[in-house]
């Protein structure tokens, strides 16, 4: 009596072995067509024509230029955002004060915007028709269509991803340490780089590489700021676009297999990041 | 209140982070809202409410409504088999659900639009069935599925790992069939995170626009998303238009980034304590 009721009671813990497989196989098939094909996809395409074609198409002075420009737009956006990201982080996770969700919810609000409405915002205060831009073009001064709008538009962009990777984990490590360091006598620098940032650096470490892959790729936003000059303020994104719209796809997708290394690269540093904060604890 | 005698920086790190949000952010979205203010109601409503933006507010939301619905289906599958059942690639799967995240949405867009049109890997198998995938509205819905699984997917994930087994042992040892254990115990307990994830991938649905340009076709009155439209009004140098529609997607943006926070301060009193960062990415 007792054993048969225990399995019944097992029986009611998970699902038969049929109804598993069944459900393991349907979001098997769900991810394989939705997920894993384009991926796969991006790499076929790129050398249907062949290993020679697929480096031509990478080493081509317009294609050349715009990796350049995406190299350039991330080594300006990412340490200024990471600097935001631990400013908010420390300010936020570290003391109370009046306001904190609606600063939280601020650092959010560009996650909610259209990219388009992001790069729009900054061609309305600095282009030819907007508030600042009389006054820039009589100092010749070039935003809008130049490198600084593009930089703008990314780092509004990309600024919540280093914050919002700290937060948690900082709000969840507390402060005893950092008191106990400052208590012995060590100062605020020596406690922030002995103890807080050897804590943090993990996160710290995938916000960067999040906050990187989503600058070197943004599209919507640079496009609306970035006038298309072909050499000179197209991004690799937006020599992508280019070259897919006069029909060189093999040439499109060899540029664009360079944003998927690193979006790969992305997802594999997140997943060993989490695998060591989870051992870690 | 204490905290704030003993760590250090609190007053640089907020001024820092209020200064940054301040010029990246506030000031020129304030810009946005300012130059609205230039037009007259009636031309504000007629540039807001024209023919041709009606029918892209139709397909935005439209397209990111059935996409949101389709991803909590499948997000809700996929999260299910990934914490609750073991099987052989389970890791590399898990990673790849990310991929949507870090991967630049042109790239997605000219992938997708190669593997649905009509000669493509996938679009070939459609064509004969008299289903037309790319450049249509059914294009812009896989965009905006391809684009969201991950919001449902990790909202629902922790959620779903964190709930305390005993609860369901104790109704099955009281004889609960499996099928009640699910929908009386398990679904009612994750109902809070699969709205959140919803949300999140509409909300990011609506403002999405570089995965869906190249799939789409852009055709006016049909496949036209909002987002383009606030592009076609700056090329044609239709500042004031760009700028009324993009007020409408930011109040928009606004009211749902509202409902998020509301969701997940709902669903985070639901599961006891337990955070979710579904803003995240």
């Amino acid at each position: 009596m007792i054993s048969g009721r225990r399995s019944a009671a097992g029986r009611a813990l998970t699902e038969p072995p049929l109804v598993r497989r069944a459900l393991i196989g349907a979001s098997l098939v769900f991810l394989g067509a939705f997920l894993f094909l384009p991926l796969l996809a991006v790499f076929v395409f790129a050398l249907q024509n062949g290993v020679g074609a697929y480096l031509a198409a990478l080493v081509e002075p317009d294609a050349l230029a715009a990796i350049r420009l995406t190299l350039i737009t991330a080594v300006i956006v990412v340490p200024v955002n990471v600097l935001f990201g631990l400013a908010a982080a420390w300010a936020i996770a570290r003391f109370n004060f009046f306001g904190k969700n609606l600063l939280i919810t601020i650092i959010d609000l560009p996650f909610s915007v259209s990219p388009v409405v992001s790069g729009l915002v900054y061609v309305l205060l600095f282009g030819l028709q907007g508030a600042l831009g009389p006054w820039l073009q009589a100092h010749d001064i070039k935003i809008i269509f130049a490198l600084p709008g593009i930089v703008l538009a990314t780092i509004f962009v990309t600024s919540p991803f280093v914050a919002r990777e700290l937060l948690p984990l900082m709000q969840a490590q507390g402060t005893a340490e950092e008191e106990a360091a400052l208590t012995l006598g060590a100062n605020g620098r020596q406690t922030f780089l002995r103890v807080s940032l050897p804590k943090i650096k993990w996160g710290l470490f995938y916000g960067i590489v999040l906050c990187n892959a989503r600058a070197m790729g943004e599209f919507g936003a640079v496009s609306v700021v970035s006038g298309h000059v072909r050499g000179l303020t197209t991004t690799i994104p937006l020599h992508v676009e280019i070259l897919y719209n006069e029909y060189q796809f093999a040439a499109a997708f060899a540029v664009a297999s360079l944003l998927t290394f690193l979006a790969v690269a992305t997802i594999i540093v997140k997943t060993m990041v989490e695998a060591r904060s989870r051992t870690g604890s | 209140m204490k905290e704030r005698g003993v760590l250090p920086g609190f007053g640089l790190t907020l001024g820092f982070t209020l200064f940054y949000l301040t010029l990246i952010v506030l000031i020129p979205l304030a810009a946005t809202f300012y130059k609205t203010s230039a037009l007259t109601w009636s031309e504000f409503w007629s540039a807001t409410t024209a023919p041709r933006v009606m029918a892209s507010y139709r397909l935005s939301f439209g397209a990111s409504l059935v996409a949101a619905l389709t991803n909590v289906v499948f997000g809700l599958l996929v999260a299910w088999v990934l914490i609750r059942y073991d099987f052989p690639g389970r890791r590399f799967v898990d990673m790849l659900v990310d991929l949507p995240f870090a991967l630049p949405t042109a790239v997605a867009g000219i992938t997708l639009t190669s593997l649905y049109s009509g000669n493509g890997w996938i679009g070939r198998f459609l064509e004969p069935l008299g289903i037309k995938a790319a450049f249509s509205p059914l294009g812009v819905v896989i965009a905006l599925t391809f684009i969201g699984l991950p919001f449902v997917v990790r909202t629902v994930q922790p959620v779903l790992l964190e709930m305390d087994p005993e609860v369901e042992q104790a109704a099955a040892s009281l004889g609960a069939g499996r099928w009640s254990i699910v929908t009386r115990i398990i679904l009612p307990g994750i109902v809070p995170a699969l709205l959140t994830g919803f949300t999140l991938a509409f909300a990011r649905g609506l403002g999405e626009y570089g995965s869906i340009v190249f799939i789409s076709g852009n055709m006016p009155m049909r496949t036209e998303i909002t987002p383009l439209l606030i592009v076609t009004k700056l090329e044609q140098y239709d500042y004031a238009g760009a700028t009324a529609i993009a007020v409408v997607m930011l109040v928009i943006s606004f009211a749902l980034l509202l409902a998020i926070n509301l969701l997940q301060h709902w669903s985070r009193r639901r599961i006891g304590g337990a955070g979710i960062d579904g803003a995240g990415a």
